[in-house]
């Protein structure tokens, strides 16, 4: 016995999905999710936005996987309920907004584009992306932003609100990862371990203390160009999740960068 | 840095009568062996540096010089060999993993050259090929367990929905080699000749240049876990995507490109930083079971709108046909296996050699094994790992895969004399480097030609052999163990093969 | 056809799955019947492939609270007549009954019944369970077509080859109520999928569920076989079960202490605690070396009055953790839970190799804690 896991669906049923759930009022829609398989929900999406709707909101989302990914183009999706593992992954351009917690996978190997998260997020938050940001409001899991990369004016950024799990950074080649410690208790460390090991490009900003640096990884003063990065990205964060930026820039921040940009020349004899 | 305690390997011969002092050798020396000394007016060579690519042994233009293997001096002694005893001195020296290039050449690994082909005689004929049509078109992708069919008035139309496919003229593919491995000329002719021939060539995991975008059509993209050069662009312009699990040369361990050959343009393509070593994870970050794999698989569907095959590559390794199993079953179009043979730009040499399982083992078991699960008509099994010659190509298809991926023989066919010394990026052939000044000595026109003077050499051997078993489509031949026959094979090594012995 | 023929019909060193998780219990012992659960496996349909699904309950027969409630599938009926005959001999049966279920979208359904009863010792000086656990030891090796699949008293396993949803529905799980549920579904690669092989594994009250691959696999198996356990399905979870059940029941170390020894602390770490930790830390990792479950897992583990939940030390695996009120989840996906319960009270992922651990009476929980989420 062989079951296959996503049969493809007929255009009648969609049709008959499309008109039960969805309303179009101007160019915004209205979807409701709930007993969705992911495969249905993502082929809505891509007619709603080929037919010219500008904005999307999602309702009763129940772990429904890889929302945003096949969509290009300057849109918005708004999700109530919880997006399933890769929201957002290999997105090129969409914002995403969730109103609560996300899952696995945020942001994986993302190109541009805005995933706003209002909770946490699970494990694998910007595998490998490649530009757009990542506004997280309290903390991300374990392997956040492993390999990240960046190339002249294409930076991709992670802001997380809260704190991280273990392995933060791996092999990381390039953007920002700023991790903000608001939930952490008043001796704000960030306790984790295995930060950057094989990074080799790239910075984080850390307000608070980090525990765990790998032997990668080095922590330098901030300096002025640092700021000019560091600011917009707090600025918009504290415009997402209605804090006050002012009182969060005026913090201590330390940045973490690569101690040399070839970790590993010497594990090898040619 | 410690006294090393090495001596050459090889020693450089010249004629001395025959050289004419042209320093065409010396110029085309990477690794700076030869030099000219004015006042004696002599060519003199560092035999320390030559490392046998026989660059200047080609060129020269009257055959002055040989490469000779300096005569071992150790003892004689087949457990320790000058190989390990050389391997271990240059640890001492360095405290690092040795590292090498090309695949491993060990013996007792290649089961092809104890397997024989059938041919027809007396109560079959054989198909004469150049008087009548042998088909070697191919088409890779799943394939469905039946067809519906609608009757209508207006005849008879297909129903069924078919996954997408790729159309392989020959069953040969170019297979990846990343652009950093190799230089972008090199690129330029696989893809060149791929889309000539009317068959794939696979981009590696180091991203796609633009300039070679309009080839997508006949491309094979890659998602390796650097994931680098993987942008939504990348993945429409593609045929086909292909998640890199694992390769033969180094099954289990991640890819490593030297910083030497990360120049501004692989920081482009691969948006790291120039001149860091690139290095790619060991495990998909985001692949730590079965489910995982599934999940990505999905996601690229999604992310190429359901039209695209999704191949996913694998090392041949011990439990080979389980895990193909698992593919399949996880949703793959294709399943590429690499075995043991498999080559690379670097690797550690440990792992080269000691890691992995022979491919011709492997796609035995694999097509056997899903062939009795009831799924090998969900995907395409590609093999690939040391294919040398039409005839390897002929008996892998027999044992079960659906077409194999090259990449040895093709750098071969533009000039490359397998010396082992990719990683270092100073490849005189202008092959596996990225030093634009060496580079250049590929030509993308000549190689496109020499690729596809390749490809049209094997089809033409092919469909002799063919036509010689008395068959003229290559679906005949597919998994058809019947026309294999083994030679010194021990019962086990036959059982698992499935073949019987030459003369049952 | 012998049940590991079923179960490995490639003789594959072992068999490889991999899967959905969901755990829910009440704190307070109060019942409640299967609605939630089943709910919450089946909005994770995408991590199973269909080819196997199941459930443990516990407090669903509070008439036979103290008998041993054992769960046998038959491939014949003469094999039945066999096993029985030895029960006959072992055990003094109060009931026995086919076990109930309804035609659903399920493959090849094995004969399924279940009997009650307390063992016939003697004059032995064994205690009950190992008693019981020696005897279905022998059922489940000697005739090769049976498979005591759940021995626990107050509780039962329900598993086969479907989806987790279908199960439920062949099993009518509607009609039983218990105040710890654990569910899976499985995505086996290797193997056609045979009833016992699903999940959850049990042992006396013991169940595991489990995704992940123990690459230690063999190092681990032959330990235990060593000390006395058969291990017959060729599967990981197995040898998780029977860990548990020799470190808990026989070794009496308490959960924590197994958290430890199965997901143990780095070297690294280690050498970074105070004394008496280190002293504690370096024995188990000496002492029960073989025991440790190298490669990714999460795993959902229950037991009367105790449910646990757990992922290998650097937590390669999902596993999400949730209360509302008196009850404990236990997910590996958050949004199955959300399903079920969208506002909890709190929310939040443990940290690898730091166990979940619910219990009636009290919920004592680690990790890293996520505040509630917001509802725009």
């Amino acid at each position: 016995m062989y079951a296959v896991a996503n049969p493809s669906i007929n255009n009648a049923d969609l049709a008959k999905i499309r008109s039960s759930r969805c309303t179009v009022d101007n160019e915004i829609a209205r979807v409701d999710s709930s007993g969705l398989r992911y495969r249905e929900l993502n082929r809505i999406l891509r007619d709603l936005v080929a037919s010219g709707v500008k904005r999307i909101e999602l309702y009763n989302v129940q772990g429904q996987r890889y929302i945003g990914t096949s969509l290009g183009g300057n849109i918005e999706i708004v999700i109530s309920g919880t997006p399933g593992n890769d929201l957002g992954a290999f997105m090129d351009g969409p914002k995403i907004h969730v109103c609560g917690n996300a899952q696995d996978g945020c942001g994986n190997t993302m190109n541009s584009g805005e995933i706003v998260v209002n909770g946490s997020v699970g494990d694998i938050p910007g595998y490998a992306m490649r530009g757009g940001r990542l506004f997280i409001k309290e903390n991300v899991g374990y392997r956040a932003g492993i390999h990240m990369k960046e190339y002249g004016s294409q930076i991709p950024a992670m802001v997380v609100g809260g704190t991280p799990g273990d392995f933060l950074a791996e092999y990381m080649a390039g953007g920002i990862i700023v991790l903000l410690g608001l939930n952490l208790e008043h001796d704000k460390i960030h306790r984790l371990s295995h930060v950057g090991t094989g990074m080799h490009g790239g910075r984080i900003y850390v307000r608070g203390e980090i525990s765990g640096l790998g032997k990668e990884a080095v922590v330098k003063e901030i300096t002025d160009q640092d700021i000019s990065m560091l600011q917009p990205l707090i600025e918009d964060f504290s415009r997402h999740f209605d804090y006050d930026p002012w009182k969060i820039i005026d913090s201590e921040f330390l940045k973490i960068t690569p101690n040399s940009d070839r970790p590993y020349e010497k594990l090898y004899a040619y | 840095m410690l006294k090393s305690y090495l001596y050459p390997e090889y020693y450089v011969e010249r004629d001395q009568n025959k050289c004419i002092r042209c320093k065409v050798c010396l110029r085309q020396c990477t690794y700076e062996t030869h030099r000219y000394d004015p006042e004696d007016d002599v060519m003199l060579s560092d035999h320390e540096k030559c490392v046998n690519c026989q660059r200047c042994v080609v060129f020269c233009p009257t055959r002055a010089l040989t490469i000779r293997k300096n005569p071992v001096a150790y003892r004689e002694n087949q457990n320790w060999t000058q190989e390990a005893i050389f391997d271990l001195k240059k640890q001492a020296e360095t405290g690092g993993i040795v590292l090498t290039g090309m695949g491993s050449g060990k013996p007792n690994l290649t089961y092809f050259d104890r397997l024989l082909l059938n041919a027809s005689q007396v109560t079959n004929p054989s198909i004469d090929p150049l008087r009548e049509p042998m088909e070697l078109v191919t088409f890779l992708g799943a394939k469905p367990n039946a067809i519906e069919v609608d009757q209508g008035p207006n005849g008879t139309s297909l129903k069924t929905d078919l996954s997408p496919q790729l159309r392989l003229e020959v069953p040969i593919m170019f297979s990846a080699m990343s652009y950093g491995a190799i230089s972008f000329n090199v690129h330029e002719g696989l893809a060149r000749s791929a889309s000539e021939f009317g068959t794939f060539f696979n981009t590696g995991e180091g991203g796609l240049d633009r300039r070679l975008y309009k080839y997508g059509k006949n491309t094979i993209v890659q998602v390796a876990s650097g994931r680098f050069g993987v942008h939504k662009e990348y993945l429409d312009v593609a045929a086909a995507v292909e998640i890199k699990i694992g390769q033969g040369a180094k099954p289990g361990i991640g890819g490593h490109l030297p910083g030497e050959k990360v120049t501004a343009d692989i920081s482009q393509t691969r948006m790291i930083p120039a001149g860091t070593d690139a290095l790619s994870p060991a495990p998909q970050h985001d692949i730590y079971s079965i489910e995982d794999l599934a999940q990505l698989i999905y996601a690229l569907k999604e992310a190429t709108d359901y039209r695209k095959p999704v191949s996913v590559k694998i090392a041949a390794v011990h439990n080979v046909a389980a895990i193909a199993s698992g593919i399949v079953r996880a949703g793959a179009d294709i399943v590429a296996i690499d075995g043991v043979r498999g080559a690379t730009g670097a690797a550690p040499k440990v792992i080269r050699d000691n890691v992995g399982i022979p491919i011709e083992l492997a796609i035995a078991s694999v097509d056997q094994r899903l062939r009795k699960e009831g799924i090998r008509n969900r995907a395409a099994i590609v093999a690939a790992g040391g294919i040398r010659s039409s005839a390897d190509v002929v008996k892998i298809i027999a044992l079960g895969a659906d077409a194999v991926y090259i990449a040895t023989a093709a750098l071969v066919a533009m000039g490359c004399t397998v010396c082992q010394k990719c990683h270092t990026g100073k490849c005189p052939w202008g092959i596996a480097t990225m030093d634009p000044y060496i580079a250049k000595r590929i030509n993308p026109d000549i190689a496109t030609e020499r690729l596809v003077n390749l490809l049209r050499g094997w089809s033409l051997e092919m469909k002799e052999m063919m036509g010689g078993m008395g068959i003229n489509a290559i679906e005949s031949l597919r998994g058809n163990r019947l026309a294999l026959r083994g030679v010194s094979l021990t019962d086990a090594e036959l059982k698992i093969l499935g073949v019987r012995l030459a003369g049952d | 056809m012998s049940i590991w023929q079923l179960n490995n019909p490639h003789k594959d060193p072992k068999v490889i799955d991999s899967c959905s998780l969901f755990g829910m219990m009440d704190l307070s012992g109060r019942r409640f019947n299967s609605k939630d659960p089943v709910r919450a496996i089946a909005n994770m349909h995408e991590r199973g492939n269909g080819l196997g699904g199941g459930f443990a309950v516990y407090g669903l027969y509070p008439e036979f609270e103290d008998d041993y409630a054992l769960h046998i599938m038959y491939l014949d009926m003469d094999t039945k007549k066999t096993v029985e005959t030895q029960l006959e001999k072992w055990f003094d049966i109060i009931k026995s009954e086919e076990v109930p279920s309804r035609e659903a979208n399920v493959s090849d359904p094995p004969i399924v019944w279940r009997y009650f009863g307390q063992p016939k010792r003697g004059q032995r000086p064994q205690s009950p369970d190992d008693y019981v656990v020696e005897r279905i030891m022998r059922i489940n090796t000697e005739t090769g077509r049976a498979y005591v699949f759940s021995s626990g008293k107050n509780m039962a396993v329900f598993k086969g080859v479907g989806y987790p949803e279908d199960i439920a529905d062949f099993f009518m799980l509607e009609e039983y109520q218990g105040y710890l549920w654990t569910c899976h579904g499985r995505f086996p690669t290797n193997t056609p999928g045979w009833w016992g092989g699903a999940h959850p594994f049990n042992i006396l009250d013991l169940t595991v569920v489990h995704n992940g691959e123990i690459s230690s696999y063999d190092a681990n198996r032959r330990y235990l076989e060593m000390l006395g356990y058969n291990c017959t399905m060729q599967t990981d979870t197995e040898v998780l079960a029977y860990a548990f059940d020799l470190l808990m029941r026989k070794q009496h170390l308490p959960v924590e202490v197994v958290a430890n020894i199965l997901a143990p602390r780095l070297w690294s770490e280690i050498e970074k605690m105070n004394e008496e930790q280190r002293a504690l830390h370096t024995a188990l990792r000496q002492t029960y070396g073989s025991l440790l479950m190298n490669g990714p897992f999460s795993i959902v583990v229950a037991e009367s009055g105790m449910m646990i939940g757990l992922t290998d030390r650097i937590k390669l695996r999902p596993l999400v953790a949730g209360t509302k009120g008196n009850t404990l989840y236990l997910s590996s996906e958050e949004a199955a839970i959300r399903v079920v319960s969208p506002n909890l009270d709190r929310c939040w992922t443990p940290r690898g190799g730091e166990p979940v651990i619910g219990r009636i009476g009290k919920a004592k929980t680690e990790g890293i804690l996520l505040q509630e989420a917001t509802v725009c």
